[in-house]
C-alpha cells in the first residue's frame, strides 16, 4: 500500500503517479490522507486500482475515472465521479450536487443523502444512493440506473430518456416526460442485483419504478407546454 | 368617373415586408418556429465598415514578396505545458459530427492540417476521421458531454471549454431526428431519429468560481499538457473574456452573431448576441486590463470571410479568427452548381440554410450515405486549404502595406471606419476624422 498525504504533497503529485501507472503495475493500493477538500483528487485513473480516501474531497473527486476502485471515507463536492467510464466510487457520507453527471459506466454508491441533480445526463453509469437525493435528479438522464434509497426531491427525471430510476421514498414531483413505470419482476431482479452489488442493504420490493414516457422525444407544438 | 382617379402606388409595409409575412404565415400553418443553420443575416455593422489607411510618408510599407511579414501563432502558453504552434492566424471553428457528415469532418481536417492549423470537433464527439486527418485538433467540451471520454481528451491537442456560441448565445445544441443515424446516436447515447436538444448549461459548474475549478480537473486529467481555450458567444464579451481569463483559461475564443449553427430557432439567430465587430474591443480591453493581451490568445469568430477580414479583426487586438461558414462554401456548400438540387428544396444556392434536414445536396451537412459519399474529401480538403492560404496572403498583403513584419503587428492606429455605428464599436476614427464615438477623439 502506497501513502499519500495531499496536504504535504498536493493533488498534483498525486494525480501524476497515479496516471504513470502501467496495465502491469505492482501499485495496487493507494491511502490518500488529509484531503481537505481538495478538487480533482484521483481524476482520469485507468488502471483497476484501489484507492481510498481518508476524509472529505472538493469538486471532481474520481472525475472520469476509467477503472480504479475509490473509497472516499467522508463528504464529496460537487462532480463527484463524474463522467466515470467504468470501476467504482463509493462515498460513505453524503455527496453535493450532479454526483455522476454524465457517467458513461462503473458504479457509484452514496451512502448518506446527494444533493441536485444527482445523475444528471447520466449516459450509462449506475448509481446508488442510500439516503435522499435533491431536486433535479437524473434530468436528461440518458442511460443506466439510479437507485434511491430515500426521499427524491422536486423535478426527478426532468426531460429523461432511457434511464431507469427507482425510488424507496416519497417523490416531491416528476419532471417533464417522466412517468411512474410498471416494477416487473425483470426490473426488481435488476434492482436486486444492483443493491447488491452496491452493498446497499435494502429491500427492493419497496421501490417504484419511473422511466421516460416518451412523448417529448420528437418535437410537437401540443406539448409545448411541458416544456 | 371613378376609374379616371388616380391610385397610389401599391406599397407594402417595411414593417412588414415580403419575408415577415411568409414567417407569420408559415408559423400559422406549421405551429413550430423557424429552425434553421448559418449565423445571423440581417444587416450588421461588420469588418466592410472599416478600412485600412495604409503607409504614408510617416509609416513605410514592407516589400510585397521580398520583405518577411510573419503569420505563426502560439496558442496556450500560459499554463499549458504543451502549447499549440499554428502557422497561419486563421482556424477552423467547432464543427459537429452529426451536423455534418464524416466526409466533411475529414475534408476539414485535410484542408486545416494542409494549411498548418488546427480544426475542432464539435457536439457530438471525436471521430477517427477527424483525429486521423487534423494534425492539431481541438476537442470541445460541450454541456451535453456527447462522446466525452478521457481517451479522446488525452488523443486532443487542446480542448476548448464551449460556454456558448455567437450564433446562440445562452442556447444548447439541436440536431433533428432525420439526422440522428446509428452511429451518431450512439456516439452520443440516445435512441435513434428523436430530435435532440443539448444542455445550454454544463451539467456540473456553475459560474466563474466553478469554471476555474473545472478548468483545474481538465488540466488535472490531461497532466497540465493541453491549451484549454473557452469559447464565449458574443454577448458581455468584456466581463466573459475578464471572468475566463480570472478561469485559468490560456485562450478566450469570442463568437459574434454572425458566426454559424447547424440548427437553431431562427428568432435565437438574429435577435440574440451582438455583431463580431462590436465584441472585440471590449474583449481585448478586457485583456489589456489585466495584463493579458498576447499572453491569453483570443480568437474571434463570426463572418470571418476574406483576408481583409483577418487582418482587421488582428488589428483590432485578436491573435487569431475561426472560420466555419466560410469553410464549408470552400467544400463545396451552397455551390450554384447545385442550383437544380436547391430548387428541388424549395431555395437557392447561396441561400440554402435548411442544414438540419439532412437533405444538402453538397453533401456536407447530412448524414445520409447516397448523399455524403458525394463529397471527396482530398479534393474538399484541397479547396480548404487553398482559401486558407489566400486568405493568410490576403492577410499578409495587408499587414506589409501597413508596414507589419507580423500580423499580430496590425493595430487599431492602422484602421478608421465608415460608418458612425463601426467606429463606435472599433474604437477607431470615423475616416476623415479624429473622432472616435464615445471616446472623443484619437489624441
Amino acid at each position: 500500500m502506497i501513502s499519500y498525504n495531499i496536504a504535504e504533497r498536493g493533488v498534483r503529485a498525486l494525480n501524476e503517479r497515479l496516471h504513470k501507472l502501467g496495465r502491469d503495475t505492482n501499485e495496487r493500493h493507494f491511502l490518500v490522507r488529509d484531503p481537505r477538500g481538495a478538487h480533482a483528487i484521483a481524476v482520469g485513473v485507468d488502471q483497476p486500482v484501489l484507492i481510498e480516501i481518508e476524509g472529505h474531497v472538493g469538486f471532481y473527486c474520481g472525475g472520469m475515472n476509467n477503472g480504479a476502485e475509490i473509497v472516499v471515507r467522508g463528504h464529496a463536492g460537487p462532480g463527484v465521479a463524474e463522467n466515470m467510464m467504468k470501476g467504482s466510487l463509493r462515498v460513505t457520507g453524503n455527496a453535493s450536487q450532479a454526483a455522476g453527471a454524465t457517467g458513461n459506466g462503473g458504479l457509484l454508491v452514496i451512502e448518506g443523502d446527494a444533493s441536485s441533480r444527482c445523475g444528471i445526463s447520466m449516459k450509462g453509469i449506475d448509481i446508488v444512493v442510500g439516503g435522499s437525493v435533491g431536486h433535479m435528479s437524473a434530468f436528461m438522464a440518458q442511460a443506466g440506473c439510479l437507485a434511491i434509497c430515500g426521499d427524491a426531491g422536486e423535478a426527478l427525471g426532468d426531460s429523461i430518456y432511457e434511464a431507469r430510476l427507482y425510488v424507496a421514498g416519497r417523490v416531491t414531483s416528476l419532471g417533464a416526460d417522466c412517468i411512474e413505470k410498471e416494477m416487473t419482476p425483470h426490473h426488481l431482479d435488476k434492482l436486486a442485483r444492483l443493491l447488491e452489488r452496491a452493498r446497499i442493504n435494502a429491500d427492493p420490493r419497496r421501490f417504484r419504478r419511473y422511466g421516460s414516457a416518451r412523448k417529448l422525444y420528437n418535437f410537437d407544438i401540443d406539448n409545448a407546454d411541458a416544456y | 368617373m371613378t376609374h379616371d382617379i388616380p391610385r397610389t402606388t401599391p406599397r407594402k409595409s417595411a414593417t412588414f415586408d415580403d419575408y415577415t409575412l411568409s414567417e407569420i404565415r408559415r408559423a400559422a400553418v406549421t405551429g413550430i418556429y423557424d429552425i434553421r443553420g448559418a449565423g445571423a443575416k440581417r444587416k450588421l455593422p461588420h469588418f466592410d465598415d472599416l478600412l485600412f489607411l495604409g503607409a504614408s510618408i510617416s509609416r513605410y510599407p514592407l516589400e510585397g514578396y521580398r520583405e518577411k511579414c510573419g503569420t505563426g501563432v502560439t496558442i496556450g502558453a500560459r499554463f499549458a505545458k504543451r502549447p499549440i504552434e499554428l502557422k497561419i492566424p486563421i482556424t477552423i471553428a467547432g464543427m459537429s459530427f452529426g451536423s455534418l457528415s464524416a466526409e466533411a469532418k475529414e475534408a476539414l481536417g485535410r484542408g486545416a492540417t494542409l494549411a498548418g492549423t488546427s480544426t475542432t470537433t464539435g457536439d457530438g464527439g471525436m471521430t477517427p476521421e477527424e483525429r486521423g486527418h487534423s494534425k492539431i485538433l481541438v476537442y470541445q467540451y460541450l454541456p451535453s458531454r456527447y462522446g466525452m471520454n478521457p481517451d479522446d481528451l488525452r488523443r486532443a491537442d487542446a480542448i476548448e471549454v464551449v460556454v456558448g456560441q455567437g450564433a446562440k448565445p445562452g442556447g444548447g445544441g439541436m440536431l433533428l431526428g432525420q439526422k440522428i443515424s446509428e452511429r451518431v446516436a450512439a456516439m452520443r447515447c440516445l435512441p435513434a431519429g428523436i430530435d435532440q436538444r443539448s444542455a445550454c448549461r454544463h451539467p456540473d459548474w456553475t459560474g466563474p468560481d466553478d469554471l476555474e475549478i473545472k478548468i483545474l480537473e481538465l488540466r488535472e486529467i490531461t497532466d497540465w499538457e493541453k491549451p484549454i481555450y473557452v469559447k464565449v458567444g458574443g454577448a458581455r464579451p468584456y466581463y466573459d473574456t475578464a471572468l475566463a481569463v480570472k478561469s485559468g483559461a490560456d485562450c478566450v475564443v469570442v463568437d459574434g452573431m454572425q458566426g454559424g449553427t447547424a440548427a437553431t430557432q431562427e428568432v435565437f439567430i438574429e435577435h440574440v448576441g451582438q455583431p463580431t465587430l462590436a465584441c472585440i474591443r471590449p474583449a481585448v480591453q478586457a485583456l489589456k486590463e489585466l495584463g493579458m493581451h498576447r499572453k491569453v490568445q483570443l480568437i474571434v469568430s463570426g463572418g470571418i470571410r476574406s483576408g481583409a477580414d483577418v487582418a482587421k479583426a488582428l488589428a483590432l487586438g485578436a491573435d487569431a479568427v475561426s472560420i466555419g461558414t466560410a469553410a464549408l462554401v470552400a467544400l463545396g456548400d451552397n455551390d450554384p452548381a447545385l442550383e437544380a438540387e436547391y430548387n428541388a428544396l424549395g431555395t437557392t444556392a447561396g441561400a440554402y440554410d435548411d442544414w438540419h434536414e439532412g437533405r444538402d445536396p453538397a453533401g456536407i451537412t447530412t448524414q445520409d450515405p447516397r448523399l455524403s459519399k458525394r463529397l471527396d474529401p482530398m479534393r474538399a480538403g484541397r479547396r480548404l486549404a487553398n482559401l486558407l492560404k489566400v486568405m493568410t496572403l490576403e492577410t499578409q498583403t495587408i499587414a506589409r502595406a501597413c508596414g507589419k513584419s507580423h500580423v499580430h503587428n496590425l493595430e487599431p492606429e492602422d484602421l478608421v471606419a465608415l460608418t458612425v455605428e463601426a467606429a463606435a464599436m472599433a474604437r477607431v476614427p470615423l475616416a476623415g476624422t479624429d473622432w472616435i464615438p464615445g471616446q472623443g477623439s484619437r489624441q
